[in-house]
């Protein structure tokens, strides 16, 4: 090449480290989290207030189950559906930033697309682990809800952790739909999920046909997986395969939209 | 700046290296080929000017060369690397027309937020004042006018110090002061060595601050030069007088006539000799209060650029 194509201040400049991913993008990322509203009341104050209204109250909350009572399994429930809501609009907060063409401006800076899910998931786990704590403060406060602290510690762990699978839900239909509606969409269908995963009442209220359906609805699985240390009555398999393979689907729906969408903006 | 040259390159005198280079490059979204064949050079510390009408390509030649989208063919290089490479290191940045900005940060929380993605960037307080909007640095970004959201991403673009900055229609909603202040503060950049390529629909704006401007018609270059060039390129005068009666046929016989026009009793001569022309309609026919207009760079732009103009030559008069 005759021409020299690199300048003196050229060769000095460097890219960021991790892909661009930094704490500062975190904080503010949490802090616009806080601002909309409706996200912190869906994903925080609901699953609370059906925890005192749904989960206590009954004759039977003081009832032994497992490790504990009935009130700590409704509790249990309730922080998952919390979690799952919260990490689910965390994720699926990306069909607001295409839709305004934040997506594509943060193309033009060094920021890599992998930092840029890393950053949006661990916005959506620190929500998640918000609605978490509400629902076993509001478990501890009242008194109710009765198990060993390491279960407390241990069920609560496993239910954020476990709602790392509809990160990637809210991440795949935040690219596949458009803003419009999207959060309240993902709310019904949450709804329908916690309800067919047993979140709400046991599926053993259902036929034998419709429970063998069930079963291999998102958040069957992953139900049955967080309340086993309370019951200690050992993991089904298929609790581990359902698992695995939403998660599969969820990661591969939201790659493969992601891709779509960094080809197309 | 201290840094200084690597091996392989030779020092200052001589060969700029090329802030851009596109080689052959097409882009085509289905049939239609939005480039068709680009070759363009800019050297550092340029001011260029991409003109043309819509669907001339302007924006899908930008988003290429900010891999934003990938050409189909051709080669596209940006300070010698890929463009995605040349973005990752600060280098280039951009002004785009529309969206881009989040409407629950505040000003200074989306600086911050872009500051943060930069190996290096320049102090916060400067960048604000520079690009006038430190008094609203507390205001959501929804609540800001289209100026100074317009502002917002004129900041943005210059935290990393890019020694090319794009801009497409940067002063849309900009009063005339406003774009005034803006230019002077790009010129003032441009001197200290940044190569700056916009896009932009006011063709004054292009002839007032564009050290070059490029004409696209139908995603290819149909002229390259300074404004002067340019309208050089469209040469020829228009020649107006008060004819009765004129016909079109007959005047197309005048000397010098290009193009012709009858509006009422007006006649227009596009004329690439216009003192022959005025000559013979002045001596020959009855004309009167004959007149003899100088194209301006809008009519070498209509000139270029419209439809039925043969692609690179300057035939056809101002069209309509």
């Amino acid at each position: 090449m005759s021409t020299p194509t690199i300048a003196a201040d050229v060769a000095g400049r460097r890219t960021p480290a991790l892909g661009g991913f930094n704490l500062t993008l975190l904080k503010i990322e949490i802090r616009r989290l806080t601002r909309n509203r409706r996200t912190v009341v869906i994903a925080i104050v609901i699953p609370v207030v059906f925890f005192l209204v749904f989960g206590l109250g009954q004759t039977y909350d003081t009832q032994r189950v497992g490790h504990g009572n009935v009130a700590a399994f409704v509790m249990i429930s309730l922080a998952l559906y919390g979690a799952v809501l919260a990490t689910t609009f965390g994720g699926a907060l990306v069909s607001i930033e295409r839709a305004q063409g934040w997506s594509r401006q943060l193309r033009l800076t060094p920021l890599s697309p992998v930092a840029y899910i890393v950053i949006k998931v661990l916005t959506a786990l620190v929500l998640g682990a918000v609605s978490v704590a509400g629902v076993y403060i509001a478990g501890a406060v009242t008194g109710k809800a009765s198990m060993s602290v390491g279960l407390w510690i241990g069920t609560g762990f496993s239910v954020w952790i476990g709602s790392l699978l509809f990160a990637a839900f809210g991440l795949f239909l935040g690219y596949l739909l458009p803003a419009e509606n999207v959060m309240q969409l993902l709310g019904l269908i949450l709804g329908l999920l916690s309800f067919a995963g047993g979140l709400f009442i046991p599926i053993s209220q259902f036929s034998h046909e419709v429970q063998d359906v069930l079963k291999w609805t998102p958040l069957y699985g992953l139900n049955q997986l967080v309340h086993t240390p309370l019951l200690g009555n050992g993991v089904d398999w298929t609790w581990i395969v359902n698992v695995l393979a939403w998660l599969i689907i969820f990661s591969w729906g939201a790659v493969w939209r992601f891709r779509k969408d960094t080809a197309r903006v | 700046m201290t840094q200084t040259s690597t091996s392989g390159v030779t020092p200052s005198t001589g060969a700029a290296p090329l802030a851009v280079e596109l080689t052959g490059v097409h882009k085509h979204f289905g049939t239609v080929h939005a480039v068709d064949g680009v070759d363009l050079q800019l050297a550092s510390g340029e001011i260029v000017a991409i003109l043309g009408p819509n669907g001339a390509g302007k924006t899908s030649t930008i988003d290429i060369i900010l891999g934003l989208s990938q050409a189909n063919a051709g080669q596209v290089k940006v300070f010698g690397m890929e463009p995605r490479q040349a973005i990752s290191r600060g280098l280039v940045s951009a002004v785009m027309q529309t969206g881009g900005l989040l409407r629950d940060l505040t000003v200074a929380e989306t600086v911050e937020y872009t500051a943060s993605l930069f190996a290096r960037s320049q102090d916060l307080g400067t960048v604000l004042r520079t690009a006038g909007i430190s008094t609203i640095a507390d205001r959501r970004v929804g609540k800001c006018s289209g100026g100074e959201q317009q502002r917002l991403r004129f900041a943005l673009a210059l935290l990393s110090n890019p020694d090319l900055l794009i801009l497409d229609e940067p002063t849309t909603g900009m009063d005339v002061e406003g774009r005034r202040g803006f230019w002077a503060t790009i010129r003032k950049d441009a001197e200290q060595g940044r190569t700056v390529l916009f896009a932009t629909h006011y063709l004054e704006e292009a002839d007032a601050y564009a050290d070059r401007v490029i004409l696209l018609r139908h995603g290819k270059v149909v002229a390259d030069g300074t404004s002067a060039e340019i309208r050089a390129m469209a040469a020829g005068r228009t020649v107006r007088a008060t004819l009765p009666g004129a016909s079109e046929a007959l005047l197309a016989q005048v000397p010098g006539a290009e193009t012709v026009e009858v509006r009422g009793e007006s006649v227009f001569v596009h004329s690439s000799d216009s003192d022959a022309t005025a000559r013979y309609l002045l001596t020959q026919t009855a004309a009167k209060d004959l007149e003899i207009i100088a194209r301006g760079i809008e009519d070498a732009f209509l000139a270029l650029t419209g439809d039925n103009a043969e692609s690179g030559a300057a035939t056809s008069g101002a069209t309509r």
